[in-house]
């Protein structure tokens, strides 16, 4: 088990045949995720090449790519220009899992796509995230797979690069992961940490859950009283940021704190007050998920 | 991106939102000249990206040419919250009846644009939303359909009694909400809305932030950026692709990724130093990101130390090393190099550094603590 994504997902990759794209498409055909085929439009009818000798059909568009390949799951490498629309397009083609890689897609384009994919029921992850990687199991997006490592331990970021610092730490550590989770640095994204606590609850193979949170916004104020109210699985803290000036975004959209709100010692306390332990190094980490699994 | 006070007063303009003439004076003589053609009492308000202008003594009443003068020479070049005041805002003064709130940002929990419309107008609406909630009323527009006809009406009426100036109102609120969406904004307000004696309702103070994704397609507004109201550095970092943020500690930082940078800051400060920036050098892996990085930092005279922290997933480690290799020989880095790097292609990349006599360690807390104690004991320095 996992939560998202597993051996099970069949992925589409929109923007295939693109640097980013063909890139990670194929790093993901060489970590072993199922990969059934890409969007480029125009490109629709060739094969794109991936590792070892194989290809994928490419398709011109997301209803054509869903109908001939049967995908469940589709991650997007495309431009912010025309990313809302590749998001819509997938939620309108019945996918029921879209990966928004993208950075820099218009937040107000942002509030029109959420409506949108929320009215169709899909589940969109990002914008302006690594995506998901079930270690063994599958891998969306652009997470390094090396870093990981099968095991019981759920992690959930606004991060790409600090994620991969946590993973690396825990498997060097020999604590492995069931998944790892990057929901994205923008002010305006499709899943919260609710939504991952709350899988992560779920998920029989994950025993305790890591949280990474930033500066912005108040999705880790929130995801506290959440966790006190509603899960029984032990979660482990950190929060980037404690050092950001007010007003000023720290490279991330949503990295930015607003007046008085959303500063770093604001959700330490708020993860703290409702029985969260929340790590002062990144390492540290490692010490407090060993003490609670 | 922030825009001016001026700038945003012109595009509301443009959308029918009822504005006084206002003019941009950069020299006394000039503002002088405004009042003469103005007459009446003026406000010189001075044009910086910060908030609470009016407390610093950056916006002043003039009754005369000359008093316009005195007062735009004592604002042009003051220091309001670190910013040099390059331009004023010469407008007539208005008589004020009432001052009201009225602005729309996009909000993140409900991830929609969203009004707030308050009677307390001219203070900080933050300030009002923590003294008291009940004074401000919000609505959540559908942004498919935009603010519509009656939101805006209802909207009017927590505002005013007057069944004129109500309906003034919901019109400048369609007008700002248009404004707000065709700029690409995150923020707009109009602070205070205010009613004059005889009743007509106007703006005589607005905000606007810009979203910087927005910029892209938007070169009208992107035109807009007032670079003399930003760090030279930042400017050359935004221009090389890479995202700078000057601070006042000693101990650079060059780092991959938001996250890990703002980690990095943090572990700095953990460890007892100061950090001098955020820089985060991006996803891609271009030697010449990392040569840009380093002439930046290398321009911030309190930098004793300058540390990278790599972790290496789309960014390569090896291309980060040929970086710094090929920084070291084009510039003059007169401070030492603290290097962490781990993750693709780590071992060629300690290979790449070792051979041009750099050391390099794979651990985030090891690098920070050695910039540390490198920072408060440089090398060479009398003791």
């Amino acid at each position: 088990m996992a939560i998202f994504i597993d051996e099970n997902t069949r992925l589409l990759v929109q923007g295939i045949t693109g640097r980013d794209g063909s890139f990670h498409a194929r790093q993901m055909m060489e970590y072993g995720t199922n990969v059934v085929g890409g969007v480029t439009p125009g490109k629709g009818g060739q094969r794109f090449e991936g590792p070892d000798g194989k290809t994928v059909p490419i398709f011109n568009t997301m209803e054509e790519a869903v109908a001939e390949t049967g995908a469940n799951a589709t991650v997007i490498y495309v431009p912010p220009a025309f990313a809302a629309d590749a998001i819509m397009e997938a939620a309108d083609a019945g996918v029921p899992l879209i990966v928004a890689i993208t950075e820099g897609i218009p937040v107000l384009d942002m509030t029109r796509v959420y409506a949108f994919v929320a009215e169709r029921g899909a589940r969109l992850v990002g914008p302006n995230c690594p995506g998901l990687l079930s270690p063994g199991k599958s891998k969306v997006g652009i997470m390094p797979g090396q870093i990981a490592t099968p095991g019981p331990v759920g992690v959930v970021s606004r991060s790409g690069t600090l994620t991969y610092e946590v993973v690396y730490q825990l498997t060097r550590a020999g604590i492995g992961q069931s998944t790892c989770i990057g929901i994205g640095g923008d002010p305006i994204i499709g899943t919260s940490f609710i939504d991952c606590l709350a899988a992560f609850e779920q998920d029989p193979e994950t025993r305790a859950v890591v949280l990474i949170g930033e500066i912005g916004g108040t999705d880790e104020q929130n995801a506290a009283r959440f966790i006190r109210e509603n899960m029984s699985k032990p979660v482990v803290g950190f929060i980037a940021g404690q050092t950001a000036p007010p007003g000023r975004r720290m490279g991330h959209a949503g990295a930015i704190i607003s007046g008085s709100t959303g500063t770093a010692a604001e959700k330490m306390q708020a993860l703290e007050e409702n029985g969260i332990r929340v790590a002062r190094r990144p390492i540290d980490v490692v010490d407090l998920i060993r003490a609670v699994l | 991106m922030n825009i001016h006070e001026y700038q945003a007063k012109e595009i509301l303009r443009s959308y029918g939102v009822p504005v006084p003439p206002g003019e941009i004076a950069t020299t006394p003589e000039e503002a002088e000249a405004i009042h003469r053609k103005y007459g009446g009492t003026v406000v010189v308000k001075a044009q910086v990206h910060a908030g609470g202008r009016g407390k610093a003594g950056g916006v002043k009443l003039a009754k005369t040419p000359e008093e316009a003068r005195a007062q735009a020479e004592r604002i042009l070049g003051m220091e309001i919250k670190g910013l040099t005041v390059e331009k004023v805002l010469v407008t007539p003064a208005e008589e004020i009846a009432s001052e009201s709130y009225v602005g729309v940002i996009v909000d993140r929990a409900s991830k929609r644009p969203v009004f707030m419309v308050s009677r307390e107008g001219g203070v900080d609406i933050e300030e009002v939303a923590a003294r008291s909630p009940e004074a401000i009323r919000r609505l959540t527009v559908d942004p498919r359909y935009g603010l519509l006809p009656h939101q805006a009406y209802w909207l009017a009426c927590s505002l005013y009694d007057d069944p004129a100036q109500q309906r003034a109102c919901a019109k400048i609120l369609q007008q700002l909400y248009a404004a707000f969406i065709d700029s690409g904004c995150s923020l707009a307000e109009i602070n205070p809305l205010i009613t004059t004696p005889s009743g007509e309702v106007k703006a005589i103070d607005a905000k606007m932030n810009i979203d910087d994704n927005e910029l892209f397609r938007r070169p009208s507004i992107a035109a807009l950026r007032d670079e003399s109201a930003e760090p030279p550095a930042e400017i050359r970092a935004r221009e090389a692709g890479l995202t700078y943020i000057k601070l006042d500690g000693n101990i650079g930082a060059v780092v991959n990724g938001a996250g890990l940078a703002m980690a990095t800051m943090d572990l700095i400060k953990y460890y007892g130093g100061e950090p001098a920036n955020f820089l985060d050098i991006g996803g891609s892996s271009n030697p010449d990101k990392v040569v840009n990085a380093l002439s930046i930092i290398t321009s911030d005279p309190n930098v004793r130390v300058i540390l990278f922290n790599i972790f290496g997933g789309i960014t390569r480690c090896d291309d980060v090393a040929n970086g710094i290799v090929e920084a070291t020989r084009r510039i003059d880095i007169r401070v030492p190099l603290v290097i962490r790097l781990t993750g693709t292609n780590e071992a060629l990349a300690v290979e790449i550094l070792e051979r041009a006599g750099f050391g390099a360690s794979t651990s985030m807390d090891e690098v920070v603590e050695k910039a540390v104690a490198l920072a408060s004991n440089p090398p060479g320095a009398d003791s």
